[in-house]
């Protein structure tokens, strides 16, 4: 079923979230302005912006903000002009209902709550306040790929029965492989029925991000996030502008331009990224190791301030089996790295 | 010997059954009933075969007995608590309040354990604020704290529906504790469910903003001080690495403190990993004792 008459699948750009992390979380509003303001003019329905960790993610656990999000999101409003919609991430037990509501008052439209994927109940109160407060609303099961299909959709139905209107499957470690992502997508849209749609969050670890998100298009998913030219955490996310003309290609309507993307990926993106998120050795060992990919650049910092392998560091992240805002075990992982080396 | 003060749970999930274990072994309180809603529920079968007098009529009927508990420990939930409250206190029983209500003054017992046990009701935060606050005060007694941050992790299969149901109320009751008993000009907690298997011990981690002067010798001692503080009634509770030293981390130019804990519980109700349940029920039980112990000289 197409997501609506004029859309087969709905795009959501996170570039101005999941980017945040790559940017270490010191996005302006002038930034913002230039890229929303790039994005509408492509085409682009949704566009993702908050701190990388969500709401009220501005700490020492997961970064400062150059600029209060809630800024940020205002100046991404206005330069949207009602051209795109704009989406907020919140992760219950960082931030907080009030949170929703300010989001509500700046103008944000669409609420994304995230859990780890076998978590889904503690984000029942947020859907809730979002939809009284009339938000739209998404649920996102991060670490998607660590729970088999049927488990994955059981924790989808407890989202969609608080008030989720789509349930994404989000490769938060870029560690699916193909039918991975199919087949996650297919177990909910067969659990949700017509109570909620399915989407699909990917990133770039193992290279796959396109392939899974395409699998996940023909899998039933109508929502699909993408980022400009791969600003995301780890080697970044599926690039927008790849993902609309693959599948301008295979016919599926996105409603998004691509030679316009290409421009703005070129011309209003990439200056503003510190540099390009590539396929290095850290990045694929976050896909190969089922790491949480924001872990990425406080693995690099760690790992200089102890002066230990910050591969070591994210490969015992995977064996301590960390879920998504542990970012202070890094720390933990790091002194313990120095301290084995100091004994032997 | 009969022991200072008699005691009524009142929430039969894994805080109040936790509590029934600690509560036993009490020389100052003793258990008289348990209460819960649910005459199936777990918690009052394990207190009934453990003597104790239960009933599955709430409040209602605990007020309604010729002879009422001197205290009772509530282990339901912040909107049950909110309504019982007054009633305890028209009663004339002192609570202690394991919700998040907040009805009364935040105890932490290494902050301010003797600072209200004359109050009818007293709230013990959250477990991430049991132990986590102590850190924050250890820091703040030493040297001005204008930020203190805390990440508090915990084994999914410790976090009953009550705390999944209300995970805003845990941040905010927190932050506003490790501000008002911590010490910090501001505040702010996280908290992390984990599913790993087997399931992982409570973790913390508390990060506090330093100034630029501030003697971390002094800082380091008093953080082993309270920790050994805290060790006197949760015995798991572990200081995992030296504090970390940070200067001029801040975009403020502030430098910050971290600290690694680890809360191994005692393995009462459930398996030792449940630290943050422990921490939670043993503070509890020490600021009874501490009630116990006044009454008991008042004598």
């Amino acid at each position: 079923m197409p997501y609506s008459d004029t859309l087969d699948i709905r795009i959501t750009d996170s570039s101005l979230r999941d980017g945040s992390h790559a940017k270490g979380h010191q996005f302006t509003e002038d930034h913002i302005r230039a890229i929303v303001d790039g994005l509408a003019g492509a085409g682009v329905p949704v566009v993702e912006v908050t701190h990388g960790d969500g709401l009220a993610g501005s700490s020492y656990n997961y970064g400062f903000s150059a600029v209060d999000e809630r800024r940020l999101m205002a100046a991404a409003v206005e330069a949207a002009d009602g051209r795109s919609a704009i989406a907020a991430l919140m992760l219950p037990g960082l931030g907080t209902m009030d949170d929703i509501r300010a989001c509500r008052d700046i103008g944000v439209s669409i609420v994304r709550v995230a859990t780890h994927c076998t978590e889904a109940d503690i984000s029942r109160q947020h859907f809730g306040i979002a939809r009284d407060l009339g938000l739209e609303t998404v649920g996102f099961l991060m670490m998607a790929h660590s729970q088999p299909p049927d488990a994955l959709a059981a924790q989808a139905r407890i989202m969609a029965d608080a008030g989720c209107q789509c349930v994404y499957v989000v490769d938060s470690a870029g560690a699916m492989i193909l039918d991975d992502a199919a087949e996650r997508v297919a177990a909910l849209v067969a659990e949700l029925g017509d109570d909620a749609q399915v989407g699909f969050h990917g990133h770039q670890n193992l290279s796959l991000g396109v392939a899974n998100a395409v699998l996940a298009v023909r899998a039933g998913a109508t929502q699909i996030d993408a980022s400009t030219r791969a600003f995301g955490a780890g080697s970044g996310n599926p690039p927008t502008e790849a993902l609309v003309a693959v599948l301008d290609r295979l016919g599926v309507r996105t409603g998004v331009d691509p030679l316009r993307m290409f421009d703005v990926a070129e011309d209003i993106v990439r200056p503003v990224m510190d540099g390009e998120c590539v396929l290095d050795r850290m990045s694929l060992i976050m896909g190969y190791a089922g790491v949480y990919s924001s872990f990425l650049r406080h693995a690099y910092r760690a790992a200089e301030r102890y002066d230990v392998s910050g591969a070591e560091i994210l490969l015992r992240c995977g064996e301590r089996k960390l879920v998504g805002g542990q970012e202070d075990q890094i720390i933990d992982i790091a002194i313990e790295l120095q301290s084995e080396r100091q004994t032997t | 010997m009969t022991a200072p003060l008699t005691a009524a749970i009142v929430g039969t999930g894994n805080i109040g059954t936790d509590l029934l274990h600690k509560l036993r072994r009490s020389p100052l309180l003793e258990p008289r009933y348990m209460i819960g809603i649910d005459p199936d529920s777990a918690g009052l079968k394990a207190a009934h075969q453990m003597g104790v007098e239960t009933s599955a009529g709430g409040a209602d009927w605990l007020l309604d007995r010729a002879e009422r508990p001197d205290v009772v420990f509530e282990a339901t939930s912040a909107a049950v608590h909110t309504a019982n409250a007054p009633r305890y206190r028209d009663a004339g029983i002192t609570a202690i309040d394991l919700t998040p209500a907040a009805c009364g003054p935040f105890v932490v017992p290494p902050v301010n354990l003797t600072a209200h046990v004359d109050e009818p009701n007293v709230n013990m935060v959250t477990c991430g604020g049991q132990a986590t606050i102590p850190m924050v005060h250890a820091v703040s007694r030493v040297t001005p704290v204008a930020y203190a941050e805390i990440v508090a992790t915990v084994a999914s299969v410790s976090a009953g529906p009550g705390t999944r149901a209300n995970i805003d109320e845990f941040t905010r009751s927190t932050s506003a504790a490790v501000e008002s008993l911590g010490g910090a000009e501001r505040g702010k907690a996280i908290i992390i469910l984990n599913p790993a298997e087997p399931p992982l011990i409570m973790r913390d981690t508390i990060f506090c903003s330093l100034q630029p002067d501030a003697d971390e010798a002094a800082v380091t001692t008093s953080i082993e001080q309270v920790v050994a503080e805290v060790q006197t009634y949760v015995p798991g509770y572990r200081l995992l690495r030296p504090p970390q030293f940070d200067p001029e981390f801040t975009p403020d130019g502030r430098g910050r403190v971290a600290i690694f804990i680890e809360v191994e519980g005692a393995g009462d109700f459930l398996p030792p990993y449940a630290g943050n349940l422990d921490i939670m029920t043993a503070a509890a039980v020490k600021v009874g004792e501490e009630m116990a112990g006044r009454k008991a000289e008042a004598r």
